[in-house]
């Protein structure tokens, strides 16, 4: 600004104008020859306008999102150890953690239901599918969603107690954040399945993958994931549907200490070769890497920033910053996509998991420019993947300084989504999922995109209205 | 027979002037009956049962765009349709390519910010505008808020907000502004000079442009601040800084005040400032009682070293007095309340929208006063287009107050510039000429410049030759029409 001149300037020469509004005012300077932009306009969501008014004059909201996209961005998320979930996040036999917002029995899809019948199966809780769910539907285990325990979990993201589970520190604020291991595709409890090879592999996960990466872990004195997540950008990830770049990043780093671990060479080889062959076993530390930077960005009084956004496959929930722990909810989409085999739209369950952290912390679909290989998987085409990333910057409050896009010239992915721009663009965050079969038992069926239902951010909008006061 | 079409287009937004254009087009293809396209507020989902359509059947809202037409043929439908979508598409750009470019800002925040310019004019619906200009002001950026219905409290938080960044707000509900020499809003071309015009006034700040043009004195800055600036709750904010500015800015040596008499503690500080600055302050305070705009502008021209004289007029000779009443129909509120206060003056009670003493409220009827309408005001405009972009509210007017026994005289504005009808005087002619074949005396005020694109002179020449009398001068204009209102005070 020039503080020099009256009005910065304004009556020195002509200003470019900007307008917004009526198209006859463009009619006017154009016939003038005065360089103009029209904002491309358009009312905010119904009967939002008074709540955004009230936000945008809360002496609070610009600090506070300042400070909230701050500690979102300088977030150091550092993979540090494996423990147990009882260890991790403190449930017990019968407790289970699940994705998105809080959720009953009751209400859960076909994809949760298989997941938690799994579970219990797993932990030996029932022998059959049919006993478990039995035991779930007279009130005899216990539900609370991961984000509430400082974890997250893919699609079902169910958790039960004896499941290993990364462990990342974020070095900047000292808070921690956990994730189950990855499975790999197609039959796996995250999408719902409960096979008996489903279960054995978990008891492998449990007996085998988990001592093996905690072995290797504390032997690499902790990983640096934002380094890897920043190198798996220039290598065409965008860290949601592809983690192709990221898991083979992964491989070379873990290799050279599980060689020296002194593992049975047996099971040292299933070990490499389970993660080598799982283009998305990286997926499961992007999200705790996610969480752990979004988590210390909560609770900023005035802040409109979205600190996780979550599906639990009926309802698709938001927090925000300036809400605390409150949950904005509407009925889950079901996502638009590519299928797999035989299955077709009919056969796709609402929208599901806790992976949209990756949005919250400014990858997935918002870093889609640095993936243009993932336009194939939606059916789309190149530029779509750079309009996605370009339209997100217009909902967010910053610019990523270190996660950055190489075909954008290295800007960096927008980051930090503000309800208030949502609601006023008419934008919704560019979600990238995989999509699980309706029916238990089914697992995966595709993978694309899904689209927010924007009713979740009025509702967020309108709350910290209330909560601006007069 | 009759046929109906009914469509929703989701997400589909276009501003409410442009649509009522579109409807206008479409209303007006042969054969056509009914036209509605509209966003699908539940003002305008009210409008479907008088259009012959069942609103229970549209589930819609107001991002959708809603268009209902009944029209008397399929062929005329057709039509219809065809030309709904030529007017659509004529009025958007195509998108941004997705490969190079990036999608155009949806906030005025972030077009500022992508673009640096200084300056914003925003003119959504009056419950966004403070959004939005709240929005420029801290991306840096000057706000001209032609919007109206801007709460009190938010017009405040936005001067307050400007004045801390050094930055000005021009309105809200502020028609026109000249800055630098763009004409923004409804603005005349006008020549540049050395006048620089602080204005709460917007029609009246066109009237003082116009009459300075004419008479040889140019203008560098129009600085509208919004009807309520010089309120005693705000305090004339913007006054304040725009007198300030305007005594920095070298191209300006003489500064004009054009205002209704502000809050007196309001006055004391204007007056005060007005004294402190290096610039020569000319007060043009309209009181009903005081100077008219025409003579502020005959003060301003011998301040400014030029010699006043009348303005242009075209008169028709040999007019008598009729019997009757004055009937004056105005698209400019600073036009319409001048004319009314020297009708009041003259004539005794005349009914009117405006608020002025000597006016008695306007209930609809016309019957056996006088009246003067300002047809801008919100009651007429609130879903049809302004007068000065669209006529069609003012001839409908027209046409009735030229039915009625006991109309004298017809006292119309004109006002032309950037923003206003192409051609006013093309659609008003026929309407003159109907009056004028009915012994009705019509006189007009031709608010323009030389230079505004419309022609001026030829416009005041096709009004002159349907058998109107034309004045440059507002004042003017309405003094010859009471003096035609037979019953006027000698």
């Amino acid at each position: 600004m020039n503080h020099e001149e009256p009005f910065s300037g304004l009556l020195t020469e002509p200003s470019t104008v900007v307008t917004a509004g009526v198209e006859l005012f463009e009619r006017t300077l154009a016939a003038q020859g005065v360089d103009h932009h029209r904002v491309d306009w358009r009312p905010p969501d119904d009967g939002t306008a008074a709540a955004i008014a009230r936000i945008s004059a809360d002496p609070r909201t610009v600090a506070a999102n300042e400070e909230a996209v701050s500690r979102l961005t300088s977030a150091e998320p550092r993979w540090t150890d494996v423990v147990t979930a009882s260890e991790a996040v403190g449930i017990e036999r019968g407790q289970f953690l699940h994705a998105g917002p809080p959720l009953t029995w009751e209400r859960a899809s076909g994809p949760m239901r298989g997941a938690l019948i799994g579970a219990m199966l797993y932990e030996g809780m029932a022998g059959t599918p049919e006993e478990a769910a039995d035991i779930a539907a007279r009130g005899g285990i216990e539900l609370s969603p991961c984000h509430e325990h400082g974890a997250v979990g893919p699609m079902a993201g169910v958790v039960a107690p004896s499941m290993p589970m990364f462990r990342v520190e974020n070095a900047a604020f000292g808070n921690t954040a956990y994730c189950s291991l990855n499975e790999g595709l197609g039959k796996v409890l995250r999408y719902g399945a409960f096979g008996p090879e489903v279960i054995e592999r978990l008891q492998w996960m449990r007996d085998v993958l988990g001592p093996a990466m905690r072995a290797a872990v504390r032997a690499l004195d902790g990983m640096d994931l934002r380094a890897l997540i920043t190198q798996a950008l220039q290598m065409g990830d965008e860290l949601h549907n592809r983690n192709r770049a990221a898991s083979a990043l992964f491989v070379r780093e873990v290799v050279p200490p599980l060689l020296e671990a002194e593992l049975d060479p047996r099971q040292l080889a299933e070990v490499v070769r389970f993660i080598n062959g799982n283009e998305h076993f990286f997926l499961n530390l992007v999200m705790p890497a996610a969480k752990a930077a979004a988590d210390p960005a909560r609770d900023l009084p005035g802040s409109t920033m979205v600190v996780a956004v979550a599906r639990n496959g009926t309802d698709f929930g938001i927090q925000v910053s300036g809400t605390g722990d409150r949950w904005f909810t509407a009925p889950a989409e079901v996502p638009d996509g590519l299928f797999l085999g035989g299955y077709t739209v009919e056969d796709a369950n609402p929208d599901i998991g806790d992976s949209t952290i990756t949005e919250t912390a400014g990858l997935g679909g918002f870093a889609m420019a640095a993936a243009p290989a993932i336009v194939r998987f939606i059916g789309g085409e190149v530029g779509q993947a750079l309009a996605a990333t370009r339209s997100m910057y217009q909902i967010t409050l910053a610019e990523h300084p270190v996660y950055q896009v190489p075909i954008l010239e290295f800007r960096g992915t927008p980051v930090g989504i503000d309800v208030t721009k949502v609601v006023r663009t008419g934008l919704v965050p560019v979600v990238n999922t995989g999509i699980a079969g309706r029916e238990a038992g089914t697992g995966q069926v595709g993978a694309g995109l899904v689209t927010p239902p924007m009713a979740v951010f009025s509702a967020a909008v309108r709350a910290l209205a209330d909560d601006a006061g007069a | 027979m009759t046929v109906r079409h009914l469509d929703v287009r989701r997400g589909s937004y276009h501003d409410s002037v442009t649509l009522m254009q579109v409807s206008r087009t479409v209303g007006d293809v042969d054969g056509v009956e009914a036209a509605l396209v509209a966003m699908a507020t539940e003002l305008n989902l009210d409008f479907l049962p008088a259009l012959g359509f069942d609103a229970g059947a549209v589930e819609a809202g107001p991002n959708d765009l809603l268009i209902a037409v009944r029209a008397g043929s399929d062929d005329a439908l057709a039509q219809a349709l065809q030309a709904l979508e030529a007017a659509l598409t004529s009025s958007r750009r195509p998108s941004a390519d997705t490969w190079g470019g990036e999608p155009p800002p949806r906030t005025t925040g972030d077009a500022v910010t992508a673009t640096g310019a200084r300056l914003a004019l925003v003119s959504t619906p009056g419950e966004h505008a403070f959004v939005e200009s709240l929005d420029a002001l801290r991306a840096g950026a000057n706000v001209m808020i032609f919007s109206d219905n801007v709460p009190l409290e938010a017009e405040r938080r936005l001067k307050d907000e400007a004045a801390a960044r050094g930055l000005l707000v021009m309105g809200p509900d502020c028609g026109t502004a000249i800055v630098a020499g763009v004409g923004l809003g409804f603005a005349n071309v006008v020549r540049n000079g050395p006048v620089g015009i602080v204005a709460a006034s917007g029609t009246g700040a066109q009237q003082l442009t116009c009459l300075l043009d004419d008479a040889g004195i140019g203008i560098s800055h129009v600085l509208g601040v919004g009807g309520r600036d010089l309120s005693a709750a705000v305090g004339g904010a913007s006054t304040v800084a725009a007198l300030r500015a305007l005594d920095a800015d070298p191209a300006t040596e003489l500064i004009v005040v054009l205002s209704k008499p502000p809050a007196p503690e309001v006055a004391t500080r204007i007056e005060a400032l007005a004294g402190e600055l290096a610039t020569p302050v000319v007060l043009g305070l309209l009181r009903p009682d005081g100077d008219d705009l025409t003579a502020v502008a005959g003060r301003v021209i011998e301040a400014a070293g030029g010699t006043a004289e009348p303005p242009a007029a075209w008169p028709v000779p040999d007019r008598a007095p009729r019997a009757g009443h004055l009937r004056g129909l105005f698209a400019g509120g600073t036009l319409a309340s001048e004319a009314l206060a020297l009708a009041v003056r003259e004539l005794g009670p005349v009914a009117s929208n405006l608020h002025l003493e000597g006016a008695t409220p306007l209930d609809g009827t016309s019957a056996a006063r006088h009246v003067i309408v300002d047809l801008g005001e919100d009651e007429f405009t609130r879903g049809r287009p302004h007068p000065m972009i669209d006529p069609s509210l003012r001839l409908e007017r027209l046409a009735d107050e030229t039915a009625r026994d006991d109309t004298a005289v017809l006292l119309l504005d004109v006002v032309l510039g950037h923003g206003a009808h192409p051609d006013p005087a093309g659609d008003l002619v026929p309407a003159i000429e109907a009056a004028v074949a009915r012994g009705i005396h019509v006189v007009v005020s031709l608010c323009g410049s030389a230079g505004d694109p419309q022609d001026r002179d030829r416009q005041a020449s096709s009004l002159a030759g349907a058998g109107a009398s034309v004045h440059l001068s507002n004042a003017e204009a309405a003094r010859e029409a009471i003096r035609l209102t037979r019953g006027a005070r000698p």
